[in-house]
């Protein structure tokens, strides 16, 4: 290449005598033919260079050992700070059965929160596998808290998971806490979900063929915790049963929305809960039935949403339960017949104001609704009676990058008969490693 | 339960039914592949793109609807190189097409079939957001997207190839017109030799690399985290000392820090279309060119 171009640049200097006396509008002609031919010349071999060398560093870019096989590792660190008027050793919501889940507010003072580890790889060409283990910083367990086979390569839109996982049950349930707009899970999940609900089970999910999302799918569990009993029922079979369904779209370019329906159904056997307003243990079986129904509705300018956006987000919750109530079971033990039709509700709104800045407000109603009890009465069951919880929670975050915030929370709970918390949280999450993709 | 059912069996008749008769179901993450498929498919094929020019392709969400045009996806066209980490692993999972899934005839990630630029030695999230394969903007040197037209068309005629005949033919057509017009460009973009720019985001890269010109500096303190005072400030410093020709930016990207540095610098704002449908002429890909090179070149003379 660089001959030729010798060449050239020799031809261009040492022009024939004859030549140089021709016109000069035509000599510069020629020169400026000559010098573009040179331009393409050298963006010729500028190109193959670069195309070399490039080509050089790609094919040794990628790993070569057994480790470019790895899974996506991905690790999530989150830390609270809580200033709370009382003690959250107390906490309880009155007019609901205690789910004895992990649903009371961090301790006071600094904390840190569960930290989770997360593995994620295509197994083979039909399966997907995911493991989530939470380190528990206090009690230095780890726990298993989503770890699952998927199919994706199943035709005709169905899909079908199994073995541990945040159950479809309503929107927020399925969404790891360190994605949630605020600190804490609403009021309506940690009375009807005893907070997040995991399930151990198998889940058959179909996607049907419109260009409106629409899906709908089952999920048979074990049923290893609230609402189901928090003891193995022994029994084979499914011991809870979900149904789910979900629409969803576009409205218009900045415009995005999301409704869903689901029914849990399980049988609980011996469900025991402490009562702490009569300090005893008390226990539940029946039957119980759950209806949620979620709406999301998400804008952003033209669907851009890096400086501005924001969320709207609400779930209605809805339960049955029927069956008997033991008083003190490891005691005296007097059944009573028992029934109650209960719910609740949250609604939230999230706007970015500017970019990596969001504001919230969060409102939780929850309504004990009609408890019926038979023969040894209500006055058994203190924390039974009717009440309506509620919740005001505003917050603030800052992201500076995708993969970091900063977050501060106050709050006013009525979780309790006559007693208002005053919260206060301080959080930060990051993650680390490999880039989280979140559900909509 | 029994209407339950028959709901189901009417869906699963008409997603059968249906496929048998349409067009090709083309799923694009931006859209120039959705140029791209067009031009190389003609009527036979639907095309459908994820994002428009207005969104940044990194940072949409896996909207529902999404979810439900990837599911009847025949073919998908994404620029790769964990452009779309953010979204398109979910539409995988959630859409359950094994036609599309990576590795499959019917999974294009275009990155991989062109030479990157930008591929960096060191991998730290202090450095910003950083794609460890090179930067994924490829489709603004026009010699990529012919690479990546011969890829869309060999696949074409592999999942459709009753149509084979007819997607050779366009592919010889659309490469022709390209080869002409690759020409054009060339000498039309002579004037931008050399010339400093700052750009927004790299998002240009590739076509500062194509037309020779020079990325002075960037309004983005580091990839993906948004322009701060502080950066600004340096950068007015920076260009009193070495002024660029150009501010530019691309639609989906915040015009403010760019008119900040101009009217502090009076270097001139150039909005470019970034890609098909970021401005009014830059409606397919031969617009796009045409319409960076001149805005990039009216502001040389």
């Amino acid at each position: 290449m660089h001959r030729i171009l010798l060449c050239v640049v020799a031809c261009a200097t040492a022009m024939p005598v004859a030549q140089a006396q021709e016109s000069l509008p035509q000599m510069r002609e020629e020169l400026k033919n000559l010098q573009q031919k040179v331009d393409e010349l050298e963006g010729r071999v500028k190109d193959a260079e670069s195309t070399a060398t490039q080509a050089a560093s790609q094919a040794s870019a990628r790993p070569q050992t057994e480790s470019a096989l790895n899974p996506g590792i991905s690790v999530i660190l989150n830390g609270v700070y809580a200033n709370l008027s009382r003690d959250p050793a107390t906490y309880r919501i009155n007019g609901f059965i205690p789910t004895m889940g992990d649903v009371a507010p961090p301790t006071r003072g600094f904390s840190l929160g569960e930290s989770e580890l997360a593995f994620t790889a295509n197994v083979d060409h039909l399966l997907r596998g995911t493991l989530v283990g939470a380190i528990s910083p206090d009690n230095d367990t780890i726990g298993v808290e989503e770890g699952y086979i998927q199919t994706i390569a199943l035709s005709r839109g169905f899909t079908i998971k199994a073995g541990r996982f945040f159950s479809a049950v309503g929107y927020q349930n399925q969404i790891h806490a360190h994605a949630w707009d605020f600190t804490d899970a609403p009021l309506a999940m940690r009375a009807f979900l005893g907070g997040q609900l995991g399930e151990d089970g198998v889940q058959l999910r179909w996607l049907a063929p419109t260009a409106l999302y629409w899906d709908m799918g089952t999920e048979l569990g074990r049923g290893r915790a609230f609402p189901a009993s928090l003891t193995p029922s022994g029994k084979n079979g499914a011991g809870s049963l979900n149904f789910f369904t979900h629409v969803g779209g576009d409205i218009g370019q900045s415009l995005a929305w999301q409704t869903g329906l689901s029914h849990l159904r399980t049988n609980p056997r011996d469900r025991t809960f402490d009562d702490p307003s009569a300090g005893i243990t008390d226990s539940f079986s029946g039957t119980s039935r759950l209806w949620v129904a979620s709406g999301i509705l998400k804008w952003a300018p033209n669907g851009n949403a890096t400086d501005n956006n924001f969320k709207l987000q609400g779930e209605y919750f809805h339960r049955n339960e029927e069956g008997t109530l033991v008083f003190d079971s490891p005691g005296s033990a007097i059944a009573n017949g028992f029934a109650s039709r209960q719910s609740g509700w949250y609604a939230q709104g999230v706007y970015q104001f500017m970019p990596q800045w969001r504001a919230g407000y969060r409102y939780d109603r929850l309504d004990s609704g009609t408890v019926g009890i038979d023969t040894a009465g209500a006055a058994s069951f203190p924390i039974l009676a009717g009440y309506q919880p509620k919740k005001h929670s505003v917050m603030v975050d800052w992201s500076p990058s995708e993969f970091s915030r900063l977050r501060l929370q106050v709050a006013r709970d009525y979780s309790r008969m006559g007693e208002a918390d005053n919260q206060l949280f301080l959080q930060y999450i990051v993650s680390l490693g490999a880039h989280g993709a979140h559900t909509f | 339960m029994k209407n339950l059912r028959k709901v189901l069996l009417a869906s699963m008749a008409m997603a059968i039914g249906g496929q048998a008769t349409a067009a090709l179901n083309v799923f694009t993450c931006e859209p120039e592949w959705a140029a791209l498929a067009q031009e190389l498919g003609g009527d036979k094929v639907s095309v459908f793109s994820a994002t428009t020019a207005q969104q940044d392709p990194h940072r949409v969400e896996a909207r529902p609807s999404l979810i439900a045009r990837i599911r009847s996806a025949d073919l998908l066209i994404c620029s790769g190189s964990q452009l779309e980490v953010g979204w398109l692993p979910l539409l995988f999972t959630q859409g359950g097409n094994g036609r599309i899934q990576p590795g499959a005839p019917g999974y294009i990630e275009a990155s991989q079939y062109v030479l990157r630029l930008e591929v960096p030695k060191v991998v730290d999230r202090s450095l910003g957001d950083i794609h460890p394969g090179g930067n994924p903007h490829v489709h603004l040197d026009p010699r990529n997207i012919e690479k990546v037209g011969q890829v869309v068309t060999a696949r074409l005629s592999e999942i459709d190839a009753r149509n084979a005949g007819a997607y050779r033919a366009r592919a010889e057509d659309f490469n022709k017109r390209w080869e002409a017009a690759m020409q054009k460009w060339r000498a039309e973009a002579q004037p931008l030799k050399g010339m400093p720019v700052v750009v927004y985001h790299k998002d240009l890269s590739y076509f500062i690399n194509w037309a020779a010109m020079r990325e002075a500096a960037s309004l983005e303190p580091k990839p993906g985290i948004p322009p701060t005072p502080a950066h600004l400030a340096e950068l007015v410093e920076q260009m009193k000392r070495s002024p660029a020709k150009a501010i530019v930016y691309s639609p989906y990207q915040n015009p403010g820090a760019a008119q900040f540095l101009s009217q502090r610098t009076s270097i001139p704002v150039v909005p470019l279309p970034f890609t098909v449908g970021g401005t009014p002429k830059a409606k397919d890909l031969f617009g796009l060119f045409d319409d960076t090179i001149e805005r990039l070149v009216a502001v040389t003379k």
